[in-house]
């Protein structure tokens, strides 16, 4: 059963992969015909591209930078709170251990009788008091729990501590540092106790308070920020020294121990009262103390958060900037390449038409040379009948054969006009230059037309400039133009509503301009496109297809340039361009 | 006028010559360039017309070898090309003119008349 699923599974795997394939694809391939679209999606997908290459490497470092960032700034703050925290915790175990030592000094460098002795022990303590701060009181303790002998503010002499905790471990480990408690006298203190034996072997105890300003003292030396706390803890989470956060002495910590370490450690936590936190605490190792250093995140990172906020605007900034320069670069680019695709559109298809022209110029000239023998034949055996025709004494149908003759005669002359056009469109006839009036031989060519014209009911409207220089050209191959040109207009027109307007006017000291304007059935631009070229034509059926081919050499031939302007169902505009001086052909053999 | 035909189309130089003849002219026709340069030594014409499309010895080869030895003598060139290099190139080879076929024989004898009276 499993297999089949796995297939189909496996096939929908293959689907899935094929469509995001064909997809990309499709976005990434251009139409091949020269088209809006393809410019579109040409600039598209380079700018797709070039975004990518550039803002993603830039997320990518923004991205790193960040984390890097972040954590050289948090173990920055690490190596400080630790720095930090060991320094208060050896000043704490500094001060702890001095003490410890000097109670341990009285205790062994006095005999157990100057101790005992009231006047002694005042003054061991008012030395030790002028010496060394916090030292409330000191006292004997004899073997039997009972205070012997007492120097300070309270009268605690003949108190019995035999019962006490610290008195029972004093005499376990021999020296004792106690927690900060209240005591009898209701202020916060600890004790230090020391056990001395006597040369009897009895063990006797001193035992000083020791006030806890002096925590407070080293507290403050850590030149804490307002946002953060320091305390000191017993090793059972009371608090030993005020709390800015988290209570009084002998309050109990709301935050529980974490685990024993002798290092000082930073944690990140949120405390029972919801402040996110960067916790740090060691544990002493000769005291039961731990000391907590306590800072707020928010307040820690609030340097990390004006970092991030001036990356983030430096990183939108350069993302604008870089999606601009795209959009501008991209837009010029596609322009470039739409101008050069343009530009080889145009040379190819100048190219293209002038490899007609010369192949058909080619192939008209060896018809025109073929056809020209056989038709002097025709020429002269006819001329020949003609002669002897007219030579003969009458006969029946004398006439008719003349006439015959004739009509061969005519039907000659008509071939050989047609080869020599041929020919001509060929570039192989002469071109006779001479000075003319390019109104009169429109005015001539009209001529031909105006018939035709008023059978049909075109008006022909002229506008021709009176000041028009005369023009070095070939007065044949422009009535020849001219009449291809009109003709056309005259064909696209419709009887009684047609319209030609014929202008001629001066560009410059060059150009001469004539324009042929008709409103006709018009063109669209697949026709435009192909007006020129040999043989295509629209007239199925009656047309060669040469006319305008012809019309065109001739105007190049004579240094011109014509132009054709045409909107479909609204007319057509052809504008002849013709040089004053002589024009010299250009690109032919 | 006594004028010499040369051209490779028979059936257009014999017609042609025929139409002349009509018109009261003498007219000698060969067929190809050695009979033409034969001709104009055995009894040298008062004017040659020479087509320049022959198979062997071209129109302009034998243009120029009568040019050469009887530089009198006008020739007036025919060709069929409808191509005016021809015709110009054999002007600058000295011929007096050049026509194109098919041709009017009014304007044949017309330009003949010229080239013999100016050469007269």
């Amino acid at each position: 059963m499993q297999g089949p699923d796995k297939g189909e599974a496996g096939k929908k795997g293959m689907r899935l992969t094929d469509k995001i394939v064909s997809l990309i694809q499709k976005l990434y391939s251009l139409p091949d015909q020269v088209s809006e679209d393809r410019y579109v999606k040409l600039r598209r997908n380079m700018a797709v591209l070039m975004f990518l290459v550039t803002a993603v490497p830039l997320s990518v470092m923004l991205i790193i930078n960040h984390h890097q960032y972040q954590s050289a700034l948090r173990s920055e703050a690490v190596t400080q709170f630790r720095v930090l925290e060991n320094k208060a915790k050896h000043s704490f175990e500094l001060f702890l251990q001095e003490r410890l030592s000097t109670v341990k000094y009285i205790a062994n460098a006095y005999s157990i009788e100057q101790l005992a002795q009231d006047g002694e022990l005042k003054n061991i303590f008012y030395t030790i008091q002028q010496n060394f701060s916090g030292f409330v009181d000191l006292g004997l303790i004899n073997p039997d729990g009972i205070q012997v002998n007492y120097v300070g503010p309270y009268d605690l002499e003949g108190k019995d501590y035999s019962g006490t905790s610290s008195y029972q471990e004093v005499r376990i480990k021999g020296t004792y540092i106690s927690d900060v408690f209240l005591g009898y006298r209701r202020f916060p203190h600890l004790i230090v106790a020391v056990e001395r034996r006597d040369p009897s072997g009895k063990n006797w105890v001193v035992r000083a308070s020791i006030d806890i300003d002096t925590f407070n003292d080293i507290i403050a030396s850590m030149g804490l920020e307002a946002d953060s706390d320091a305390f000191l803890l017993n090793r059972q989470g009371i608090i030993q020294t005020p709390s800015k956060f988290y209570g009084q002495v002998l309050d109990e910590c709301p935050i529980e121990l974490p685990p024993k370490t002798f290092q000082p450690t930073v944690i990140e936590m949120t405390d029972p009262e919801g402040r996110d936190i960067f916790l740090s605490y060691v544990y002493f190792s000769k005291q039961e103390f731990v000391l907590f250093l306590v800072k707020e995140r928010s307040l820690l990172l609030r340097s990390w958060y004006a970092l991030k906020g001036q990356m983030l605007v430096v990183f939108s900034l350069s993302m604008v900037l870089i999606a601009f320069i795209i959009f501008r670069l991209t837009g010029l680019m596609v322009r470039r390449i739409k101008q050069a695709d343009e530009r080889r559109e145009a040379a190819y298809r100048e190219l293209e038409h002038n490899q007609k022209l010369s192949s058909i110029g080619q192939m008209a000239a060896g018809v025109a040379h073929e056809i020209n023998n056989p038709l002097a034949i025709i020429n002269e055996k006819a001329g020949l009948m003609q002669d002897l025709l007219k030579g003969a004494e009458d006969f029946a149908r004398k006439d008719k054969f003349l006439g015959l003759v004739q009509s061969i005669i005519k039907s000659v002359d008509r071939a050989r006009g047609i080869t020599y056009r041929l020919l001509g469109f060929a570039r192989r006839l002469e071109t006779h230059y001479e000075v003319l009036e390019v109104n009169n031989v429109l005015r001539e060519v009209l001529g031909f037309l105006e018939k035709e014209a008023e059978e049909r009911n075109v008006s022909i409207h002229l506008e021709f400039s009176e000041d028009l220089p005369k023009i070095h050209s070939d007065q044949g191959q422009l009535e020849q133009v001219f009449l291809n040109l009109m003709s056309n207009a005259l064909a696209a027109v419709q009887d009684h509503q047609g319209q030609i307007q014929i202008r001629t006017w001066q560009i410059n000291e060059q150009t001469v301009c004539v324009s042929i304007d008709d409103n006709g059935c018009g063109m669209d631009n697949e026709t435009l496109r192909h007006i020129f070229e040999p043989f295509f034509t629209t007239k199925k059926g009656y047309g060669t297809g040469l006319g305008l081919s012809i019309t065109y050499g001739i105007i190049k031939k004579l240094g011109g340039d014509i132009k054709v302007a045409s909107e479909k169902n609204v007319g057509t505009t052809f504008t002849i361009y013709l040089p004053v001086k002589e024009g010299t052909e250009k690109g032919t053999a | 006028m006594k004028i010499l035909l040369v051209d490779d189309e028979q059936e257009f130089t014999g017609a042609l010559a025929e139409r002349l003849e009509l018109r009261g002219h003498a007219v000698q026709t060969v067929d190809n360039g050695e009979d033409g340069l034969q001709a104009v030594d055995n009894d040298p014409p008062q004017v040659v017309v020479l087509d320049l499309k022959m198979p062997g010895l071209s129109g302009i080869e034998v243009l120029k070898r009568i040019k050469n030895q009887y530089p009198h003598i006008p020739i007036l060139l025919l060709t069929g090309y409808g191509s005016t290099e021809e015709g110009i190139k054999g002007m600058q080879l000295g011929a007096y003119d050049y026509m194109l076929k098919p041709l009017s024989i009014d304007e044949l004898i017309t330009k003949l008349q010229k080239a013999v009276g100016e050469n007269a």
